[in-house]
């Protein structure tokens, strides 16, 4: 795991990308990959890499090349099948000099091209420099997972693992994108390539994209979700405990490689739910000897699961840790989580991932099994059960007997008093009468989380009316149409909050903060492919979410974690930075000042806000929570404005002149340095 | 009561804390549930507000949409309640 920026100038040979800009950059993303830092420099290119090693620590230095130097490649991420491909690229003439999956990527790109990608299984973030042709390749790996940024001006461009490094230049405009804005507060993140900040571009997940000699941009989508069509005869299908045996099989082996293509122990998050059961549980067998699993706990006993944690940590033997996190808590690492998620985030639920890798390194331990993905892929989410029964519903829409099925999934509503039960129905009654339409899963979602925008400023509506906002409903897969519904809901599901918020400011943003690489079975490709393709009564079966995999975990885990009623992760919101008194920083991002400044939300309105907040959390013996409404607007604000305010002060002086590069080779220098181990053992 | 007060108080209630606003302009017969001004929690805030001003109380079944879903609604709602009061 690790860090990569770089500069390509399309244009001349006169100006060369400098060296000390790559220094600046990365050493502000750094902490990505604290180890070993590499540079290469051409009359065209500077490739940066910052490392963190997890396999081949001796010899797999970046940046790195192929035999006689003409394809260069700064790397973040894991090919778990590199053993599986380098075998293959053996036979076909390519030899190799590391034992790393890096140089796998390289020669890959050599024998098969852009198809190379589509090989790999894992996660990554690549950019590959073909000298000879001038030419540049950049891509990330199918979900997401890896983050990779880049902004152009004219014949030049930088990219990054992360903005920040973008923005040690000065070079770079750091300004909000409205655009960014409307999404967030929409589907609670900017989708790719859209970000918060204007002229910054993230790459899609499962995109290539090339630039030729000219810097003329060819892109490429190589994977998405996809699923069978509704009517479709399922062919060879599988009976249901076939299609248990072989999840399990699957399962195991994207675990298992997940634990062995390491050269550094790897452990396991916990949250006492099935899936990181499962997966810590897969991870125990798949390698002998000592097992760590990290786990969170709230003081707040409504987000806590301890029970469930200790119960699984103690069948599976490991070395267990906790975390206890307070509110508090979250408030003292608020300001930091949104620097490394470089994103407004409408929940606090990152910080407590945040204090886990914490714990994480601190143990030191470099990588960390999670059960991220299982939710989407075998439909966990209330948010397909609902769509289910709102599918359900708008065929008889005057029925009061259909809606009542949100008792079965919202046991509390069945005790409510009625008027819970009345406005829980006028909540998911919204666009029933649009049972047709694409977003029909997510529409309640969407229109609930837009009600926040009432605070955005004047400017920031008009600047929002005058943009062109991509459409996500109108880019859809061309057989979405064809889709069942609960396919329909993954796919918007995965697109909207796995890849640019679950998987990014909760997931990897949050690990890499403490140089923490995330290991992620259920997005293993295989798994992914092979859950995509089932029938949807197998993972939501009547209104059993999960059901294969469920059946696959019997005898894995105990069955108290298997049967137990689903909790979703949150933590404490709105609340964290109220008592006993708003830290600080809360009050300046509130304060009138600051907001003018920003001028993203309307400055009485959110005042408004903030003392409505204060006060109903003084309430003495208030047991009235905080409406969802003002717990995302409270938190949703408080991110955006820290983030803002983040623009004019990271302009820092840190060039990071104390980076001392072990891998260097500048094909511009006099002397043309070259320190790389590779270069070396082929010179001798 | 008038009605009237009823009208203006409880808009003025849910401008300031619901819409954040204190001069925008809400029809006595906009949803409130439909457009997502009021969500569950939201509601019972109202709810506390009107039995702490009003001296009135609801009881479970009362709480329905139908009694909530607009300014109109509610104040024909409270007042019917104060005209008669009930336990």
């Amino acid at each position: 795991m690790c860090a990569i920026a770089g500069i390509v100038h399309f244009d001349g040979r006169t100006d060369s990308p400098e060296v000390e800009d790559l220094r600046a950059m990365i050493s502000r993303i750094r902490h990505r990959g604290p180890e070993e830092f590499g540079c290469y420099r051409d009359h065209h290119t500077g490739l940066v890499h910052a490392r963190l090693a997890l396999i081949d620590i001796a010899t797999g230095q970046q940046p790195l090349s192929n035999e006689d130097g003409t394809l260069w490649i700064a790397f973040n991420g894991e090919i778990y099948n590199y053993i599986e491909l380098a075998k293959e690229l053996e036979k076909l003439g390519h030899r190799f000099r590391t034992h790393s999956d890096t140089e796998v990527v390289v020669h890959a790109y050599e024998a098969w091209g852009n198809e190379c990608f589509s090989r790999f299984n894992g996660d990554w973030a690549a950019a590959l420099w073909d000298r000879t042709r001038r030419r540049l390749v950049l891509s990330r790996d199918r979900i997401g997972v890896r983050p990779l940024f880049l902004h152009r001006q004219g014949q030049r461009l930088w990219f990054a693992s992360e903005v920040k490094a973008l923005f040690a230049l000065p070079v770079i405009p750091r300004e909000f994108d409205p655009r960014g804005m409307e999404q967030t507060f929409t589907s609670w993140a900017p989708i790719a390539p859209v970000t918060p900040f204007r002229g910054i571009e993230e790459i899609p997940p499962a995109c290539i994209r090339t630039y030729d000699r000219e810097g003329i941009l060819h892109e490429r989508i190589f994977w998405q979700p996809s699923y069978p069509c509704r009517d479709a005869e399922h062919k060879n299908a599988l009976s249901l405990p076939e299609a248990t045996e072989a999840l399990r099989e699957k399962l195991e082996r994207a675990t298992t490689l997940r634990m062995l293509r390491a050269d550094v122990p790897v452990g396991s998050y916990l949250s006492g739910g099935l899936d990181s059961s499962l997966t810590a549980r897969l991870g125990r067998r798949a390698k002998q000897g000592d097992f760590r699993t990290f786990s969170l706990r709230f003081s707040d006993a409504e987000f806590d699961e301890t029970e469930f944690q200790r119960a699984m940590a103690a069948t599976l033997d490991s070395a267990h840790v906790e975390v206890c996190v307070s509110r508090a808590d979250i408030a003292r690492v608020f300001p930091a989580v949104v620097m490394h998620a470089e994103k407004p985030i409408l929940r606090t639920a990152p910080a407590p991932m945040y204090l886990l890798s914490e714990a994480v390194r601190s143990a030191g331990i470099k990588a960390v099994l999670t059960g991220e993905g299982a939710d989407e892929m075998f439909g966990g989410y209330d948010i397909f059960r609902e769509a289910k029964i709102r599918e359900f519903w708008a065929r008889q829409p005057e029925s009061r007997i259909r809606p009542r099925l949100f008792e079965r999934i919202y046991p509390y509503l069945a005790r409510s008093p009625q008027h819970t039960k009345g406005l829980a129905q006028e909540f998911w009654r919204r666009g029933l009468d649009h049972a047709g339409r694409p977003g029909f899963s997510h529409e309640p979602r969407w229109t609930s989380t837009s009600g926040v925008k009432r605070f955005f400023s004047q400017e920031l509506r008009s600047a929002i009316a005058r943009e062109q906002l991509p459409d996500l409903l109108t880019s859809l897969p061309s057989s979405f149409n064809a889709w069942d519904q609960l396919a329909k809901a993954q796919y918007l599901e995965i697109v909207t909050l796995l890849s640019p918020y679950l998987i990014s400011s909760q997931g990897d943003r949050m690990l890499m903060a403490h140089s923490v690489e995330g290991r992620f079975p259920f997005l293993d490709v295989n798994v992914m492919e092979f859950a995509n393709g089932l029938p949807p009564a197998f993972k939501l079966c009547g209104l059993s979410e999960k059901h294969i995999l469920k059946r696959a975990a019997e005898g894995m885990i105990p069955a108290t974690i298997i049967q137990r009623q689903k909790q979703p992760y949150r933590a404490p919101d709105a609340i964290s930075f109220l008592l006993p008194e708003p830290p600080e920083y809360v009050r300046e991002a509130f304060s009138e000042d600051a907001l003018r400044k920003s001028g993203l939300f309307d400055v009485a309105a959110t005042r408004m806000l903030f003392n409505k907040c204060i006060a109903k959390a003084k309430e003495a013996g208030s047991v009235m929570p905080f409406s969802n409404t003002d717990n995302m607007s409270f938190v949703g604000i408080l991110s955006s404005q820290l983030l803002h305010a983040s623009l004019s002060t990271c302009i820092g002086m840190d060039r990071g002149t104390d980076i001392h590069f072990t891998t260097e080779v500048d094909a511009l220098s006099p002397r043309h340095v070259q320190r790389n181990r590779v270069q070396e053992a082929y010179e001798t | 009561m008038k009605r009237e007060v009823i009208v203006e108080t409880t808009t003025d209630f849910i401008r300031k804390n619901f819409l954040f606003d204190d001069k925008v302009n809400l029809g006595e017969c906009d949803s409130l549930l439909g457009a997502g001004i009021l969500d569950s929690t939201g509601v019972l805030e109202l709810i506390a507000f009107l039995e702490l001003t009003y001296g009135v109380s609801f009881k479970d079944e009362e709480l329905v949409a139908e009694n909530f879903d607009s300014i109109a609604k509610i104040a024909g709602f409270v007042s019917g309640k104060i005209g008669n009061p009930v336990g």
